[in-house]
């Protein structure tokens, strides 16, 4: 989409200030110089840094040290491609491509999308940014305020409502969210919106109850609307170490996750544990998330992901 | 949360206690385990680089190699640094500090979304139990209802907190407003609310600010003229347990800009490793104070370094427990033991064997914790040292054929065993019950490797709870509170079903 061809500058920009904090980029650091065992521990550093893990790091730095002693793979300078062509191959187009409810029966049905994740991890403001998104492409949207529970919770996407003039259906605090879901896809058919996002609790994938809360409000949605919901985002914190894996196994297993939104991108943070969540569940990123405000969302391009996490000075 | 690091250790120690001397290459093997393991844990990297090589100059110092028990004595170095990394410095502030004359001003920061508010609540409920009475301030104008999401926290701790100490909330809701309008407002905001707490004779003001990146000049600077303007006397950095490698970069700079006081690690209720604790407190020095343990204004716990690193190095016993176990077993015994259990063919006399034999080893509780693996999985389970003996008790009733196959024990037999070993009949009905899981279980365990182990384990601690919720006995009790963990665990690794 070309909207976000900006994208490669406006990751860049964000990850720009790491560069502050540590010393020189990846790409500085292989520049002009000859392939050796140094050089290749220093790559491992710098993803192991980027929380992209031990064992997929490993599994990385072995496939340039064989190319490396195969005498396919020579200069430093074209390490990061040889990486950018490895993790590319990990998140194919197709993958990345947003699911639409298709008409049943000549008749419209909403497209619905079930926002979750751990505490904190940014789904609420995520469902704003996707709200903008959709909203932005010409198409209605109606937000689903699932979030019983934690304080305030309703008011924040209520005010997000409001600012971005879309209609919300909300329960009693307190009350039950899988009805409060019902409800919202009673509403989306009715009103024939093009779009119900859904926005969930926090919740740790640890906690099985709550883990069966989300299984049911997924499964009140599909009773209710044949083939939803559509897209099954799981928020991922940028900044999250190796857990994030952990998370995205156990959401998977609760609710089928389609795709990550990878929020909070904007700070130092690579978000390398993205890549062992594909990796290890084959869940692709779908979106990013580069701020606080309705509009820092982009499509994920993995091209543009690699190339900020070894981007290059100035 | 520490757990896994605890098994990865247990591995690299195990390889130490195994073999009879050992040399420097052993240690520096040992410490790659142990830095692999740190990595996996979120610790950060050059933090795990500097601490594998105090361990290892540390490990040399002590003469490890010459030592009989180097494995033990390799552990203790281990440990003695990690307590030392976690430890607060001996001059710093303690949990939450008291100035006369009040109010005592505390600030909290940190980045988006890590629990701030939350832990606001949490710490005025903490005070509130104390008799302190306090002050929770909307300092947070940006994020859509932080405010509101402060005061009905307020009103939580209130309302529902134990305590008799008044909670005030302060807000001025007006200047409230979109992303990036209204930074530096929250200055005057504080400053009004330090006037009124002044006023009411409020004991501590808590300042809840805004979630910032450590990056973002504009907001950062905001904080710090808080900071200036309002001279807190204590600056809490919260802290999301589950952060990666970046934790060092936020921690720093907030450090930097706030000098902070002290650390509040929030989400420790997850599964995360929390290596981060350790890299936070190496880079800023501020030492954790507070855990955060769940979503409930009373989920906060004051953090204790020993508690973690001794749980961290719950394999310090490893290897005492080989010892302990090769003089109660024999390793032909063992071996064959293991054959049985494979084929299925544990009998309740293997079943009381192995019974008597972790009984002379000590105390239940002692034991488990010193099982790698096996420790984390049952630590939660309260396993009863009366109970066993009961168990004991039942078993001696049997006969020598019901012990090997209990498919004989039908009612009348039941009956008898309950005589003879005064215990009820549903008693003897779970104990059967039991033996059949557990040797189900123990058959299954003999194929797999160490990691199915645990998972195995944690199966079968599942069905155990199961079996004797309620009914009040059983090996296995659950405490109060205690997470049962899904029946399902087995299947982690399986690739996601599409339905
Ligand atoms: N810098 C930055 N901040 C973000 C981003 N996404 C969300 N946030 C902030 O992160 C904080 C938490 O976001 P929420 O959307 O409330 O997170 P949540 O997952 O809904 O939280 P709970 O519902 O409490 O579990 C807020 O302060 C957001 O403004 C992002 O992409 N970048
Ligand atoms: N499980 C668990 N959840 C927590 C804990 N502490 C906070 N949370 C949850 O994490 C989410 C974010 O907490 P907040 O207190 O809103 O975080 P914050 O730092 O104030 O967020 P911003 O103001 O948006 O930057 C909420 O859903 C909280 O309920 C904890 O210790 N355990
Ligand atoms: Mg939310
Ligand atoms: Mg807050």
């Amino acid at each position: 989409m070309a909207v976000f061809k900006n994208v490669v500058s406006r990751i860049s920009k964000g990850l720009r200030r790491t560069r502050e904090a540590l010393t020189g980029s990846l790409r500085s650091v292989l520049a002009g110089r000859a392939l050796d065992e140094d050089l290749i521990k220093e790559i491992e550093a710098r993803l192991i840094q980027a929380d992209v893990g031990v064992k997929t790091t490993r599994k990385l730095v072995d496939s340039i040290r064989t190319d490396w002693k195969a005498g396919t793979l020579t200069r430093g300078d074209d390490v990061i491609d040889h990486l950018k062509l490895q993790l590319k191959a990990m998140w194919p187009d197709a993958d990345r491509s947003l699911q639409f409810a298709t008409p049943e029966n000549g008749e419209k049905t909403p497209t619905v999308i079930l926002v979750a994740g751990i505490n904190g991890s940014g789904k609420t403001t995520s469902v704003a940014k996707l709200a903008n998104l959709m909203r932005k492409s010409g198409r209605t949207v109606l937000l689903g305020a699932c979030d019983t529970f934690r304080a305030g919770a309703v008011k924040q996407l209520e005010i997000w409502s409001d600012r971005l003039d879309v209609d919300i259906v909300r329960g009693q605090e307190g009350g039950d969210p899988a009805a409060v879901a019902f409800d919202a896809c009673d509403a989306a058919v009715a009103r024939g919106v093009d779009v119900l996002i859904i926005d969930t609790a926090g919740r740790l994938h640890t906690q099985d109850p709550l883990m069966r809360q989300l299984t049911k409000i997924r499964d009140v949605v599909a009773r209710r609307i044949p083939g939803a919901p559509h897209e099954v985002i799981l928020v991922l914190d940028a900044t999250s170490g190796q857990n994030a894996l952990r998370q995205a196994e156990e959401f998977t297993r609760a609710i089928d996750v389609t795709g990550l939104m990878l929020a909070k991108l904007d700070g130092t943070a690579r978000g390398g544990a993205a890549i062992a969540v594909r990796e290890s569940t084959e869940i692709p990123v779908k979106f990013i998330g580069l701020g606080e405000t309705p509009d820092d969302i982009e499509l994920f391009d993995p091209e543009a992901f690699i190339e900020a996490m070894f981007a290059d000075e100035g | 949360m520490f757990e896994r690091l605890q098994d990865a250790f247990s591995g690299a120690f195990r390889k130490l206690s195994g073999k009879g001397t050992i040399s420097e290459s052993n240690i520096r093997e040992a410490a790659d385990e142990v830095r692999t393991a740190l990595l996996e844990a979120d610790v950060n990297y050059d933090v795990v680089n500097r601490f594998c090589e105090q361990v290892i100059a540390d490990a040399l110092g002590a003469e490890v190699t010459k030592s009989l028990k180097p494995g033990q004595e390799f552990i203790g170095v281990v440990q003695k640094r990690l307590v030392e990394f976690l430890s607060p410095p001996d001059d710093s502030k303690p949990g939450v500090i008291h100035v006369a004359p009040p109010p005592t001003i505390i600030m909290m920061c940190g980045l988006q979304g890590s629990g701030k508010t939350t832990s606001c609540g949490k710490l005025a409920a903490y005070l509130k139990k104390r008799g302190r009475s306090c002050m929770l301030v909307a300092a947070d104008l940006q994020r859509p209802a932080a405010v509101d999401q402060l005061q009905i926290v307020a009103q939580q701790v209130q309302k529902e907190a134990p305590g008799g100490a008044r909670v005030e909330f302060y807000a001025e809701p007006d200047k409230v407003a979109a992303y990036g309008e209204a930074v530096g407002v929250a200055v005057g905001v504080c400053q009004r609310a330090v006037k009124q707490a002044m006023r009411d004779k409020v004991d501590t003001v808590i300042l809840d600010t805004a979630g910032r990146l450590h990056v973002n000049d504009d907001l950062m600077k905001e904080l710090q003229s808080v900071h200036k303007m309002l001279t807190p006397h204590q600056v809490f950095l919260v802290v999301d347990a589950m952060t990666g490698q970046d934790a060092v970069n936020s921690a720093k700079e907030f450090h930097e800009r706030l000098h902070v006081d002290g650390v509040i690690l929030t989400k420790f209720d997850s599964d995360t490793r929390g290596g981060a604790a350790i890299s936070i407190k190496e880079v800023t020095g501020a030492p954790i104070r507070f855990i955060g343990t769940g979503e409930k204004i009373d989920a906060i716990e004051e953090f204790h370094p020993e508690r973690i690193a001794s749980r961290i190095l719950g394999m310090g016993d490893v290897v005492s427990l080989v010892e302990k176990a090769q003089q109660e077993v024999s390793e032909e015994e063992a071996e064959e033991l293991q054959e049985k259990l494979a084929r299925g063919e544990m009998t309740m006399d293997d079943f009381l064997k192995q019974l008597r034999a972790i009984r002379r080893m000590g105390p239940m509780k002692q034991l488990l914790g010193m099982l790698p693996g096996v420790g984390s999985a049952l630590k939660d389970a309260d396993i009863d040292d009366k109970q066993l003996n009961r168990v004991e008790g039942m078993i001696n009733s049997m006969t020598e054929r019901e012990r090997k196959d209990v498919s004989l024990l039908n009612n009348s037999r039941r009956r008898r065993i309950s005589k003879g070993s005064a215990a009820s009949i549903n008693e003897v009905g779970r104990l059967v019950k039991q033996f059949e899981t557990v040797s189900k279980m123990a058959q299954q365990m003999a194929g797999l490797g160490a990691m199915g182990k645990m998972k195995a384990l944690r199966q079968m601690q599942g069905q155990a709870q199961q079996m004797t919720a309620g009914a009040g006995g059983g090996m296995f009790k659950p405490k109060v509170g205690t997470k049962t963990v899904s029946p399902k665990a087995g299947y982690k690794k399986r690739k996601p079903k599409k339905r």
